[in-house]
Order: C-alpha cells, then structure tokens, then sequence
C-alpha cells in the first residue's frame, strides 16, 4: 500500500472557505433564477404601488406633508425585503430536502454556526437585492426623502436577518412543499399585510391597534419607515429593540435546532 | 500512531421498538478494500449513517483514523468521503461546479481543481464537466454522485451500493477507477448486492443479519470455509427422490442447483435421478462462490442478491 498524502486538517483560511463556498452557492442559487427570485416580487411591489398609489393617493393622507404614495413606498420595500429574506433560506431547504441534496452539505465539516451564517447572509442579500430594485424603481414616481439613513440600514438588515431565520426553521421543520406553503399563507402573508405596510395602525380601532403591537412586522415595517420620514407609530428605539432582540431569540432556537440536528439528521 | 481507518465499538442503533443494529464491533484497516453485505434491513444503512454523521447512534461510537464521529465530526468527515445511495442531485448546477463546490465544504480552493479533473477523467465525465446536472442519464448523475463524494480527496472512502442499476462499462470504468484509488493508499468500504463484484474487488467482508455482524474474515477464508461445488442439473417438472432433494440449493424454471461437498456426491445425485427415471436434460459444474456463503450464512430467502448475482 502506496502512503497516501491526505488533505491536512481546516487551519484557519481553509476553514472559511467551507462557510463561504455555501454561502456562494446559495448566492448563485438565487441568482441563477433571478427573473423568479428577483425580477417577480419587483413587479409585484410596483402593481401593489400603482393600484393603490392610484385609488388612495388623493383620498388619504397619513402624516402631514407625506403623500400616501410617498408613505406606501418604504412599507412595500420593507415587506418585499421580508417575504424575500423568508422565501430564500426557506425555499432553498425545503428544496434540498425534499430533493435529498441537502446531504451534500450535511456530509462536510461545516459547523452548526457555519451552516446558519451562510444561509442567513445569503437570505438578507436576497432580501435588500430585491428591496434596492423596488427603491431604484420606485423613484421613477416619487422623490423619496431620507431622513435617518442609519435606521433604514438597521431596519433593513435586521429585518431581513430575522426573517431569513424565520425561514430556516421553517425549512427545517417542513418535510412537504405544502407545509412551507402554510407557513407563507398562513404567517407571513397574515402578519406582513396586517403590519401597516398600507396604513398607519392609528388609523385602526383602539383593539386593532393593541393586537398590531404584538405583529413583530409592525415594528419593521414602521421602524424602517421612520428612517424616511423622521417619524413612525412607535418610537424606533422600541421598534430596534423588539426586532433585535426577536431576532436573537429566533437565531437562537435556530442554532440549538441545527446544533442537535432536529429534522435534518435524525 | 497509526490508526486503522474505520473503528465501530459496541454500536446499537433502535428505532422505537426497532433494533436496527445490535452491537456492531468492527474495525477496518487502513488500505483495506472491505464489503459490507447483508439483505435489505440487515442494517447496512443505518451503519453507514451513522459514520457519516447523518445519525446517532443509540450508544456505542465509531471512528475514522482516530477521531470520534460525534465528538471530533470536523476532522472524522475531513476524511471521509461517502456516496450515498440515492441518486440525489442539485439542479441549479454544473458538473464542476458542484464538485468546486463540494471541495470547497471541505476547505479546498482552486488548488484542489487537479484532482477534481483527475477525477472527472477517471469516472468518464470530463465532457459533461459543464453539463447541467439534470440533464445528466441516471448513468451519469451517478458518476457524478460519486465524484463528489471524492472531490475532497479523502482517504476512506464509502461506497453504499455505488453500481445499483448502473451499466456494465460504468461498473467496469468506476471498479477500474476505485482500484487505482486502493493501490493508491484509500481505503474503500463498499456495500453492493453485487456478490461477484464483492469477491473479485474486496479483501475482506464482513456479512450482517438484523443487525448483527454475522461473518467477517478475508474473502479466502470464507469461499475456502464454505468450499464446495454447485452442480446445475436442467431436469424439467420433475419430482427428486428424497435423498438427492435435501441437496437442492435454488430450483427455477426447471433448473436444480445442487451443493456438493465432495465430488463423490455427484456420482450418488446422477445416479439416484437415473434410478427414479429422470432425465437430465442439460449439466453444469461450478466452484462455490459469495453468494453460497452469503446463502449459508444469512439464509437463502434474499431473493435480491440472487437476482441481482445472476444479472451480472
């Protein structure tokens, strides 16, 4: 028998690269079908600002000095950026194990925290990609003022992060196509268009309003608005603070879920 | 210190009420070429699994070339390389982008592109390199299932069940490939229902039954263990004598395989069947094989080894 030379263990570069090289693959994943990923929540963010930018725009006004249109935009991008963060890490699991791929990577050295990185990051790209284009079009419309740009960054990648969470263990726990739909139907959907994406919950009744502040996409959403305007239903310091710590909580239970491998290595 | 390959200590698997593995103590050295046989739900499987750390086991643990595959996983999968039984793949990609990719878990970079195209040559697929995997032929998905279980060079290998509804060139072609990858010091552990390839290809076996290790010792030893011959009488619908019957090892389509211990036996079966009138039609000697120990040892009610030995 020959002495075989064998790979030596992960030092500190090779041990990057692993995480990368999943992160880069998730990447490509989305990118390779960009008009479905990308190019679809586009038009459907700019269908919702047409229509109801048309309808409401001389009917209703939200904050003073802000047109609806004006006060539309940064909530569609916001749940655009959501529903994204979500469907990314969510579909690309889900895909995996229902196709049995997702051995691949189960196979390899990539730690539990590796693992959550590269979807996660890959998930907030995914997410403020498909919100920069809604922006980038939306200004064909409206000059949109910026008052906190920290906030808008803030808002932008923890909400995509909490979602992109969010998203992984629902991948994780669903083993069909139509339990990750329930999810979509039954969650996402529900929390972002009762989130005040399309009105300010002051404009609800006093037990609306109280149910609205237990929907963490409130927080997001109007937080990530304040950014805009300078001001919001609650204060964004509230609304960094819920998000964030969700957002820990979430990761948290997602890393003991990945650490124990629940549902992926039974 | 050299450490051998694979070490599997004391493990037990259940699943509910289900044993699938029952203490399994076995260890494999490095350089060795072993077959892991068995029927389906012998445990195989399970085994492999959890060497790979797609499972836990209930208790005991295993190793690969010295570190525990629960506690040290990191440097246990760094020298492993498993081909999965599934013919799974990823649609979004190409040929050596997976295998970049799959190199790249692993912490290999471009430098590791020599190797993933002395692996794509080897396995036939170095014109398909940039083929979409889904349009790939199941022949070539499952090349390619099995480059990437390579692409991070590692020095054990495991195979579970790596020719199932392949064709004979691909057999031929990855057999000629897993071989040059032996005599170049990898250690390969192979599961297959193909008893032949089994004999011809591996050193040592190792057979299981429920979830027991029921036979391992070199491939020699075994045939010379269970050393006898095979005689195939074609005798039509026919009726044996009593005495000649309890010889019978597999009947089909009129075909009567008898296993002899001793060539004396087949003088007393030839001329016990021309004492009852029974005509034999055509005749055949064969040298046990396998599948005769396989047959001995975990019975003959596994009808897919059978089969899949007479495909071949």
């Amino acid at each position: 028998m020959k002495d075989l030379k064998v790979n030596g263990p992960l030092n500190s570069r090779s041990s990057w690269i692993g995480p990368w090289t999943l992160l880069k693959k998730e990447l490509l994943r989305f990118w390779r079908v960009s008009f479905q990923t990308v190019a679809a929540p586009v038009i459907t963010a700019l269908l919702y600002l047409l229509i109801f930018s048309h309808v409401l725009d001389k009917h209703v006004q939200v904050y003073d000095g802000v047109a609806y249109t004006e006060f539309l935009i940064p909530g569609l991008i916001m749940m655009s950026v959501l529903q994204n963060a979500f469907a990314n890490s969510s579909s690309s699991l889900i895909q995996s194990k229902v196709m049995g791929n997702i051995v691949f990577v189960l196979l390899t050295p990539l730690t539990h925290l590796q693992f959550f990185m590269a979807f996660l990051i890959a998930a907030i790209i995914r997410g403020l990609v498909v919100g920069l284009c809604i922006y980038l079009v939306a200004m064909w419309f409206v000059d949109l003022t910026v008052a906190n740009p920290w906030m808008i960054v803030a808002f932008g990648l923890l909400g995509s992060a909490l979602l992109g969470t969010f998203g992984i263990i629902a991948g994780i726990w669903a083993d069909r196509f139509d339990q990750m739909a329930a999810f979509q139907n039954f969650i996402i959907m529900p929390l972002s268009f009762l989130s005040g994406v399309f009105y300010s919950i002051h404009s609800l009744p006093p037990f609306w309003q109280q149910v609205s502040h237990l929907n963490p996409f409130f927080y997001m959403i109007d937080g990530f608005r304040y950014g805009f305007f300078g001001k919001g239903d609650v204060s964004p310091l509230l609304s960094l603070l819920i998000v964030g710590a969700s957002f820990v909580v979430l990761a948290l239970i997602t890393l003991k879920m990945l650490k124990s491998g629940y549902k992926l290595r039974s | 210190m050299n450490h051998p390959a694979i070490h599997i200590n004391g493990v037990h698997k259940s699943f509910g009420a289900l044993h699938a593995l029952n203490g399994i103590d076995l260890t494999i050295e490095q350089g060795e070429f072993f077959a892991l046989l068995g029927p389906n739900g012998a445990g195989k499987s399970t085994l492999i699994n959890i060497l790979a750390g797609l499972i836990a086991p209930t208790t005991g643990s295993i190793s690969v070339m010295g570190f525990d595959v629960q506690k040290q996983y990191q440097q246990a999968r760094q020298l492993l390389g498993v081909v999965p039984q599934e013919l799974v793949f990823d649609p979004f990609f190409n040929v050596r982008e997976m295998l970049r990719f799959q190199a790249g878990y692993f912490g290999l970079g471009r430098e590791n592109d020599t190797w993933v195209d002395e692996v794509l040559e080897g396995l036939g697929l170095a014109d398909k390199a940039h083929t979409n995997m889904r349009k790939l032929s199941g022949g070539m998905k499952r090349r390619a299932l099995i480059a990437q279980a390579l692409a991070h060079k590692p020095p054990v290998i495991v195979l579970d069940e790596p020719t199932a509804g392949v064709d004979v060139e691909l057999r031929q072609m990855l057999w000629e490939f897993i071989k040059k990858l032996n005599c170049d010091g990898h250690t390969i552990i192979l599961t297959t229902h193909y008893l032949e390839e089994a004999e011809t290809l591996c050193s040592r076996v190792g057979m299981m039954k429920q979830g027991k290790i029921v036979a391992l010792d070199t491939t020699a030893n075994l045939l010379n263990k269970f050393s006898g011959k095979h005689l195939r009488l074609t005798l039509g619908d026919v009726s044996l004598p009593n005495d000649v019957e309890r010889l019978v090892r597999h009947v089909e389509n009129g075909i009567y395989t008898f296993a002899l211990t001793d060539m004396i036996q087949i003088e007393f079966v030839l001329a016990s069947l021309r004492a009852s009138g029974i005509k034999v039609i055509d005749m055949q000697l064969n040298e046990a094989d396998l599948e005769d120990v396989f047959l001995s040892l975990v019975g003959n009610e596994n009808a897919d080894y059978q089969l899949a030995s007479q495909a071949l």
